[in-house]
């Protein structure tokens, strides 16, 4: 190959510039690493901020009930017990840590009336618990760390004279591939969109924080960039991936026109009195109703009547050790 | 509902773009559906003029969230597998959010793994690593023969059109209600489909060129379309993001399995694996009434209500040791003719 | 109904670049962006454009069409005639990259020297109590989704490259009034900065910043000209200055 390709030196290489990545890349900043952040869009317009309902975590400030059992508890039947036991319980444990983080950093939630960070109910968590920002929470928790990100930015310009010294941003640049040593990563290869020209950023560890896998849909709420980078190039290089048969789709997304295609209807419409209807004009649920049933009726079945030994006292959650 | 909806789709009752009609124009009066629902109102109105007080909406399964993805350490959130120095977090990483995520979990997940895991993992292991992995010239000249392949294909396809494609193909086959003839089919339309993304071809220049970058997308979109009709299809019911209408109850047994897909030279493999056993202490935050309805009698022997009394009582004050537990569980069980 | 819509795009590059006409389909309900799409997945698979989120939420897909600075993605083409040719051309303040596609670097550099949030010595994590009224008035400017449209349209900088290095534009004026407004930020020097740093002297209230706003915040009303205001305060009464950070504490 004729063509000169730029090859810099990091120690910690993050792909991705949303929530994941931003978060990896000021702890190992913070860690005292020299970190590159590869996005495929400008910097601060992940596909986080379309999160709109807000972060989950066991702060209890609306409810004081609520503690990281319940989360995890929540996440454990959310999840129908698929999840990996030890990351539901770090991540129900961890949470109320980080989002209080963010306010160091300058994150501004919405506030209970005693002045803490308001909590709302979501479909699945017992308590009031999601942090939020209106409507816009996924855009503040971006627009947090992408500031925090400068900030530590300006303290290397002060201490090392120069802004991109411990941390730099590769804006609109996509990673074709991680680049190994034998079993060990020891780098990745991209592109600048800008420009069509190539780099390569040697780096022994390598954070992928490359979203999901949306656009491979036709009718998705995801975003162009969800091509499943991230997914592809562990896989090319070595590495597993765990419950690939398990995606999240919303029953009633927009269809049509284009200009909202992906854009979910809330389960209200139909709570207000909104109807299915099909091409015929017919109200459809009804031919359905029966199965309905049936379904309910066999998701009981498989409970088994509860047998207890005589004196057993039944238990309770508050009983259960820590 | 879900169900019923793809049923009339797919029964060829489906509205002319491929959905159904969600209609509350004539059931309510404007007034009444701007009072209930202003923001939805407003937001269809200004993004598309589509009046959902005077007519229905087309509406149908929309792909929303992955929770499958890298499979990681879940403390340094370090990639399993053959690779060293791979970290993974966020919607890309897999296990956390089992077969269906809570709303809000994404957001605090982000948080928790990328900061605290990722970034402190990745960290600790370029600390310790010592001498650095070396980048060979070899395998940066084959990135760059691979990256521009696209521009070398003169009679190469579209890759708009192929990007359409896929997606047609995994809306149809792999979408919301899945069964083993559609992903069957999925499968060996993708297959069709890999030889032809390896034909995709760019027009025009390297800057700013998006057909270049969808050429060079449509690569990692197939993979992770391979994953998850091969993953759908060997999961025999249905849980949480995964519905087969040929298996439509959740089985306790398949709970405890977790698909793994891993790349050898004929392309993606998917094989079972244990899932890892929840502790004790865990599975005691919950009721076992509520757990027969996921878990296996075999493991619920482990659960504080899962044995005798005497086996209860022992617990409480802490001299049992989980393997006594569980042998004294199974015996009463066996007393009892479970 | 569908119908052939007219449309003017800008091609080119750095070096230069004309308008090129061409026909494209149209459907019900379609936005700009939709359109633009269309003719890259049609007839110009190279066209540059930048878009992330396509629902107005991201500010990816800024340019202007018909010579008005707005989101492609919020722009319904309904709002045309089915006749009138539709000319999408790429912000004018900023340099072209290809296409559509523009250098936003300048809103970054200018990023880079606003100093940061400085959080509240004695606090520690999870102590912070603010008041949601106290909040509200931030929050209205972290609702900034940086589409740069303000940037774009501020006449001291469109077509005024000169004053470049001297002005920070309203994007970052409503950072420094966010950060001045924040109940808890230690720092105490925003407006001086603001004054002296940033160029907010030079803008001379004319609202078209407010009026490009997707996101409809009063950028003018409730961010420069309180900024205006206060820094002539602090100019010549130190103790309204003291007073007001006082207060500040005292109520949060």
């Amino acid at each position: 190959m004729s063509e000169e390709i730029e090859r810099l030196s990091y120690d910690v290489v993050v792909v991705g510039a949303g929530g994941a990545g931003l978060s990896a890349a000021i702890a190992a900043r913070q860690a005292g690493k020299r970190v590159a952040i590869v996005c495929k869009s400008l910097f601060g317009k992940a596909h986080t901020v379309m999160a709109e309902g807000g972060a989950a975590a066991a702060m209890g400030n609306v409810n004081p009930n609520d503690n990281w059992e319940v989360h995890f508890r929540d996440t454990m039947r959310g999840g129908k017990f698929l999840n990996h036991w030890r990351m539901a319980e770090v991540h129900a444990k961890e949470a109320p840590d980080r989002i209080w983080e963010l306010e160091t950093y300058g994150a501004l939630f919405d506030r209970t009336p005693e002045g803490k960070i308001s909590q709302r109910n979501f479909g699945g968590h017992e308590y009031p618990r999601l942090a939020h920002v209106g409507d816009r929470t996924g855009l503040e928790l971006i627009r947090t760390m992408q500031q925090k990100i400068v900030s530590l930015q300006q303290e290397d310009k002060r201490d090392h004279g120069s802004y991109e010294s411990h941390i730099r941003v590769f804006a609109e640049a996509t990673i074709t591939r991680l680049l190994t040593d034998g079993n060990k990563i020891a780098g990745v290869f991209g592109y600048q969109r800008k420009t069509g020209e190539f780099f390569c950023l040697d780096a022994p560890a390598v954070v992928l924080a490359a979203g999901g896998i949306g656009k491979s849909f036709k009718v998705t709420s995801n975003s162009w960039e969800y091509t499943g980078d991230g997914h592809a190039m562990a896989l090319l290089a070595g590495a597993t991936l765990i419950n690939m048969e398990c995606i999240q789709f919303h029953p009633t997304g927009m269809v049509w026109p284009p200009s909202v295609r992906g854009i979910l209807v809330t389960e209200s419409v139909r709570g207000d009195g909104g109807v299915l209807k099909n091409s015929e004009g017919k109200r459809f649920m009804f031919n359905y109703v029966p199965e309905v049933f049936k379904a309910v009726r066999d998701h009981r079945g498989r409970g088994r009547p509860l047998v207890r030994g005589p004196g057993q006292q039944p238990a309770s959650p508050g009983a259960a050790a820590p | 509902m879900a169900r019923a909806i793809n049923s009339e789709i797919k029964a060829g009752r489906g509205s002319p773009h491929g959905g159904i009609f969600l209609d509350i124009a004539s059931r309510r009066t404007p007034e009444y559906i701007r009072k209930r629902l202003p923001s939805m109102y407003h937001q269809f109105k200004e993004l598309a003029d589509v009046d959902i007080t005077a007519e229905p909406m087309e509406i149908g399964p929309t792909c929303h969230y992955v929770m499958g993805g890298v499979e990681v350490d879940p403390d340094s959130a370090a990639a399993r597998g053959s690779i060293e120095g791979l970290f993974a977090a966020g919607e890309v990483s897999g296990g956390m959010h089992g077969s269906n995520r809570l709303g809000g979990n994404s957001l605090s997940d982000l948080l928790v793994f990328g900061r605290r895991r990722a970034g402190v993992g990745a960290a600790e292991y370029a600390t310790k690593i010592g001498e650095r992995p070396k980048v060979a010239q070899s395998d940066v000249d084959e990135a760059v023969t691979e990256a521009l392949a696209p521009f070398t294909r003169d009679s190469g396809e579209n890759p708009f059109a192929l990007q359409a494609e896929l997606q047609q193909n995994m809306n149809d086959l792999v979408g919301l209600i899945r069964t083993a003839d559609e992903l069957e089919q999925a499968i060996k339309r993708l297959q069709e489909l890999a030889a032809r993304v390896h034909n995709a071809a760019a027009t025009g220049g390297r800057a700013y060129n998006p057909s270049w970058h969808l050429a060079l997308d449509l690569r990692n979109m197939l993979l992770v379309s391979e994953c998850a009709a091969k993953a759908a299809l060997m999961r025999q019911e249905s849980r949480g993001g995964h519905t087969r209408d040929d298996f439509p109850k959740m089985d306790p047994v398949w709970r405890k399995v977790n698909l793994i897909c891993k790349l050898d030279e004929s392309g993606v493999q998917v094989v079972k694996q244990d899932i890892p056993e929840i502790p004790t202490r865990l599975l005691d935050l919950f009721e076992i009434d509520e757990l027969h309805k996921y878990m296996t009698d075999e493991e619920l022997t482990r659960h504080r209500d899962g044995g005798s009394l005497s086996d209860t009582t022992a617990a409480s004050e802490g001299g049992a040791v989980n393997g006594v537990r569980r042998e004294t569980a199974r015996l009463a069980r066996r007393r009892r003719g479970w | 109904m569908g119908y052939d819509a007219k449309l003017r795009v800008w091609r080119g590059d750095d070096e230069g670049g004309e308008l090129k006409d061409f026909t494209v389909e149209v459907n019900e309900g379609e936005v700009v962006l939709d359109v633009i799409h269309r003719l890259q997945a049609t007839q110009a698979p190279d066209l540059a454009v930048r878009w992330n989120c396509k629902a107005g939420k991201c500010g990816s897909c800024s340019a202007e069409v018909n010579g008005r600075p707005r989101l492609m993605c919020m722009t319904r083409m309904n709002t045309f005639t089915e006749q009138e040719t539709v000319t999408v051309t790429p912000l004018r303040t900023f340099p072209v990259v290809r296409d559509l596609v523009t250098d936003v670097s300048f809103n970054y550099e200018k990023a880079l020297e606003m100093p940061a949030f400085q959080p509240p010595a004695e606090l520690k994590p999870g102590e912070y109590r603010m008041a949601q009224v106290d909040v509200e008035r931030s929050q209205e400017f972290r609702k900034c989704i940086e589409c740069f449209l303000c940037q774009n349209t501020c006449h001291v900088v469109r077509d005024h490259d000169e004053n470049k290095p001297a002005f920070s534009g309203p994007r970052m004026f409503i950072r420094a009034a966010e950060l001045d407004m924040h109940p808890l930020d230690a720092a105490e020097n925003r407006k001086e900065f603001a004054q002296e740093s940033q160029g907010l002297g030079m803008c001379n209230i004319t609202k078209c910043c407010t009026e490009v706003c997707p996101e409809g915040i009063h950028i003018t009303d409730n961010a420069i000209i309180p900024m205006k205001e206060r820094v002539v305060d602090r100019k010549y009464d130190p103790l309204v200055w003291l007073g007001s950070k006082i207060f500040k504490r005292a109520g949060a």
